[in-house]
C-alpha cells in the first residue's frame, strides 16, 4: 500500500471545496455550462445520456479496503448501487447528481481517492500492471516510479493545457499486463549491463480513430533521468501537437508524421537541455517514495499446504483455480483474479455489496490490498494458498468466481449506447449475450485464451483494435452495425487486428463468433495451439470465408 | 454530440423535440411548450419546420440553469397524437438502459 504525505491530503482537500463552490455557483446561474464544463471535466465529471458521470482514479489500480469501502458507500448513497471499473484503472458512477457530487468527493477524499485529472487535455491516470510488487518475474515494483510521475505530472502547469489527453502506463514484468504498447508513453523498466534501472521509452501508441503501436524512441533511460526524458518528450508534443484538429492532436499523429527518428532527434535535442537540470532524480527522492510502499509481513509457508491438496478433489474449485490463480513472488502466496465478467452480467460492473464484501475478503485473506486491473477485473495480491479453498467459496457466494478469467467470456466493453453519449451502437448487450452463448465453462476451457473486446464508437475505449476479436459499433442509416476484426492482441506482441468484411447487424453479432470459434476449433492443429496461434499461422481468410460463407 | 451553437443550418426532416438534461441532476428532460422543462416526452413541444426549430432550440439554450446540452432529436407522432422517440439513442434515453439489469446480481 502507498501512504500519501501531507501535500497530496492538502490539496485533495482543497479541490473538493472550491468544486463544493463552483457547483453551487453554477446551480445559482452564476456559472454557465460553458464556463462549468472545464470544471467539471478537471474533476472527473462527464455528461452521459441519461446523468453525469463520475470517474475517480486509483493510482496504478491499487486500493486499500477502506478506499473500496469508501467507493461501495459512494455507489450505494449517491448512485444507484454499482460502479463500473474501466480499462483504465478508473471506476465510474453513472448515475451521480451534480448536486450532490461536492459531498461525494468529500466522501472519498477522507480516504485519499480524488478525480482529477480523470478527464481534459491533461496527465491522466498513471496506469500499472495489477500484479505489481508481487509477480514472481518482476524487475522492480513499477508503482514506486508511477507514483514519483504521478506526483511530478499532476497539476503540473506545463502539462495541463496539452494539445489532447495524454496517458502513461508502465510495466516491470516481461509479460505486459498494463497495455503499454497503447498508451502515449509506454514504460517498461529493466536494467542495465551494470544492473543500474532504467527504461525501455516507447511513444506514440493509442487506438480510436487512427490506431497505432506504440514505437521505441529510446532503448535504455536511467531511472534518474526519467522525468527530464517525459519532460522532453511533452515539450516536443506541446510545441509540435496539432491543436487545430481534435483528430490529429494526440501524440500518436505527430509521431507518425514526423517519423520515430526525426521525433527522436528532436526529444533528444530537447532532453540535452534539461538533463542535468532539477529534474534529475535524487536517490533519496526514489527511496522517499519506496519507503512509503508498504509490503505485508508474509509468514513463512509451504508451497503446497493440504488445504489446496484436498480442495484440488473438487473439479469446481479446480476450474476457478487454474484460470484465477496466479504465482506469486513469495512461496506460498498467490495472485487471485476476481471476474467481474458473470455469466450475463455487464462486464466490470460491481455492486457496493459486492465492492464491501470484497473488502472484509481483502481484510481476511489479503493483507487489506485489492487490485484493479485494465481488463476491467480486481485481484486480491497477497492470498495465502492454504485459504483459497475458502476465498473461493466466499467469492462464489457473491457471485464473484466466474470460473472465466483470460477465457472468451472475460470481455472487455465498453458503456456503448446505453450510457455513452458519443456511442453509435450498444456493446454491452452484446457482451451480455457472448457470456450466455459460452456460459459452459468445459466449452470456453477447450478453445482456451481469448480475449473479445467492444467498443460502441470508434473512440475505441473498450480497446476493439486490440482484442482477439475485435468488435466496433458503428451506424449504418439509423441501425447498429457492427465490424468485427481479428488478430489483434493489447500484450508485449502487440498488434492492431484486420477486418474480416462488410459489418453485420445486432443480432448476428453472436453468431458471427460462434462461427469463428468453431472455425478456429476445426482449423487447430492441437488443443494447446491457441485462437491467435491458429490465425498466425494461417491468417484471417479461413475465418472470413467460414463467416460469409453463408451470409 | 453535436453543440447547439454548431446547430446552426438547423433542418429537420420531421416532427421533432428539443430536449437535454437537467442542470441539478442530470435527468432527461423535453422542453415544454410552457417554456420549461419536463421528464415525461408526452409533454414536450412539437416543431415541424426548421424556424420553429431553431426558435425552441434558441429558447432552451438560454435557460441554461434549467437544462444542459440542449439538441433537437427526432420524433414519431402517431395518429392519436402519441410522441414516441424517433431513433434508438432517444428511445435509450427515455425507456433507460437495455441491458436487463443495472448491474450483477
Ligand atoms: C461514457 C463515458 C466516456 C466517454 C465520453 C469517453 C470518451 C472517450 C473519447 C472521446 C476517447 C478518444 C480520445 C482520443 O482519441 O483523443 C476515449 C478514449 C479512451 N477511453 Fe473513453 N470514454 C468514456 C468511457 C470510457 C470507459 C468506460 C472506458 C473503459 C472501459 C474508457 C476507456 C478509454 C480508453 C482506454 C481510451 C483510449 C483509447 C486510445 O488509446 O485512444 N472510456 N474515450
Ligand atoms: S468507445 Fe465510444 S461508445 Fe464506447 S465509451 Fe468510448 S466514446 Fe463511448
Amino acid at each position: 500500500m502507498y501512504a500519501y504525505d501531507e501535500i497530496d491530503r492538502t490539496l485533495v482537500n482543497e479541490r473538493v471545496s472550491e468544486f463544493r463552490d463552483q457547483v453551487k455557483r453554477r446551480l445559482s446561474g452564476e456559472l454557465t455550462e460553458d464556463e462549468f464544463k472545464i470544471l467539471r471535466l478537471q474533476n472527473g465529471v462527464y455528461l452521459q445520456l441519461h446523468a453525469y458521470m463520475f470517474r475517480v482514479a486509483i493510482p496504478y489500480g491499487t486500493l486499500a479496503t477502506n478506499q473500496l469501502r469508501a467507493l461501495a458507500h459512494v455507489a450505494r448513497k449517491y448512485d444507484r448501487g454499482y460502479g463500473h471499473f474501466t480499462t483504465r484503472q478508473n471506476i465510474q458512477f453513472n448515475w451521480i447528481k451534480l448536486a450532490e457530487l461536492p459531498d461525494a468527493l468529500e466522501d472519498l477524499a477522507k480516504v485519499g481517492i480524488h478525480a482529477m485529472q480523470t478527464s481534459g487535455n491533461n496527465m491522466r491516470n498513471v496506469t500499472s500492471d495489477q500484479w505489481a510488487g508481487v509477480a514472481p518475474s518482476e524487475i522492480e515494483d513499477p508503482r514506486i516510479w508511477s507514483e514519483l510521475i504521478r506526483q511530478h505530472t499532476t497539476l503540473h502547469p506545463e502539462f495541463s493545457f496539452l494539445p489532447r489527453k495524454f496517458k502513461i502506463a508502465i510495466t516491470a514484468s516481461d509479460h505486459d499486463r498494463a497495455a503499454i504498447k497503447i498508451h502515449d508513453i509506454g514504460l517498461r523498466l529493466i536494467k542495465n549491463e551494470k544492473g543500474e534501472t532504467g527504461f525501455e521509452v516507447l511513444v506514440g501508441g493509442g487506438l480510436g480513430r487512427t490506431p497505432f503501436i506504440a514505437k521505441t524512441i529510446k532503448h535504455f533511460v536511467h531511472g534518474r533521468d526519467i522525468l527530464s526524458y517525459i519532460e522532453a518528450i511533452l515539450r516536443v508534443y506541446n510545441q509540435y501537437g496539432r491543436r487545430d484538429n481534435i483528430y490529429k492532436a494526440r501524440i500518436k499523429i505527430l509521431v507518425h508524421e514526423l517519423g520515430i527518428e526525426k521525433f527522436s532527434r528532436e526529444v533528444e535535442d530537447e532532453w540535452q537541455h534539461i538533463r542535468n537540470s532539477s529534474l534529475q532524480i535524487d536517490d533519496e527522492v526514489i527511496e522517499d517514495i519506496r519507503s512509503r510502499f508498504t509490503y505485508p509481513a508474509y509468514e513463512k509457508l509451504p508451497h503446497m499446504p493440504d488445504e489446496l491438496r484436498q480442495a484440488a478433489a473438487d473439479p469446481d474449485f479446480e476450474a476457478w483455480r487454474k484460470n484465477s490463480v496466479a504465482p506469486h513472488k513469495v512461496q506460498g502466496y498467490s495472485i487471485v483474479t476476481i471476474s467481474l465478467k458473470p455469466t450475463g452480467g455487464p462486464p466490470g460492473d460491481a455492486t457496493a455489496e459486492q465492492m464491501d464484501a470484497l473488502a472484509d475478503l481483502a481484510d481476511k485473506y489479503s493483507f487489506g490490498e485489492i487490485r484493479v486491473g485494465h481488463e476491467q477485473n480486481l485481484a486480491l495480491p497477497h492470498v495465502a494458498k492454504r485459504d483459497l479453498p475458502a476465498l473461493w467459496k466466499a467469492l462464489d457466494k457473491l457471485g464473484l468466481a466466474t470460473p472465466n478469467v483470460n477465457l472468451i467470456t472475460d470481455i472487455i466493453a465498453c458503456p456503448g449506447l446505453d450510457y455513452c453519449s458519443l456511442a453509435n451502437a450498444r456493446s454491452i448487450p452484446i457482451a451480455q449475450e457472448l457470456t450466455r452463448r459460452f456460459a459452459n465453462h468445459e466449452l470456453a476451457n477447450l478453445i482456451g485464451r481469448l480475449h473479445i473486446n467492444i467498443s460502441g464508437c470508434i473512440n475505441a475505449c473498450g480497446h476493439h483494435h486490440v482484442g482477439h476479436i475485435g468488435i466496433l459499433g458503428v451506424e449504418k442509416n439509423g441501425e447498429e452495425v457492427y465490424q468485427i476484426t481479428i488478430g489483434g492482441r493489447a500484450d508485449e506482441n502487440a498488434a492492431l487486428g484486420t477486418l474480416i468484411g462488410p459489418g453485420v447487424k445486432f443480432d448476428e453479432v453472436a453468431d458471427v463468433v460462434e462461427d469463428i470459434v468453431e472455425a478456429y476449433l476445426a482449423l487447430r492443429e492441437r488443443p494447446e495451439e491457441l485462437f491467435m496461434d491458429t490465425v498466425k499461422r494461417l491468417g484471417v481468410e479461413p475465418f472470413k470465408e467460414r463467416v460469409y460463407a453463408t451470409r | 454530440m453535436t453543440s447547439p451553437l454548431e446547430q446552426k443550418k438547423i433542418k429537420i426532416a420531421g416532427p421533432s423535440i428539443v430536449t437535454a438534461n437537467r442542470t441539478w441532476d442530470g435527468i432527461v428532460v423535453y422542453r415544454t411548450a410552457a417554456k420549461s422543462w419536463s421528464a415525461d416526452l408526452s409533454e414536450a413541444a412539437i416543431v415541424r419546420n426548421s424556424d420553429e426549430a431553431k426558435a425552441l432550440l434558441a429558447e432552451s439554450v438560454a435557460d441554461d440553469v434549467g437544462a444542459i446540452g440542449p439538441y433537437i432529436a427526432p420524433v414519431q407522432v402517431g395518429a392519436d397524437g402519441k410522441i414516441e422517440p424517433g431513433n434508438l439513442r432517444e428511445q435509450i434515453r427515455r425507456t433507460g438502459v437495455t441491458i436487463g439489469q443495472s448491474a450483477q446480481a
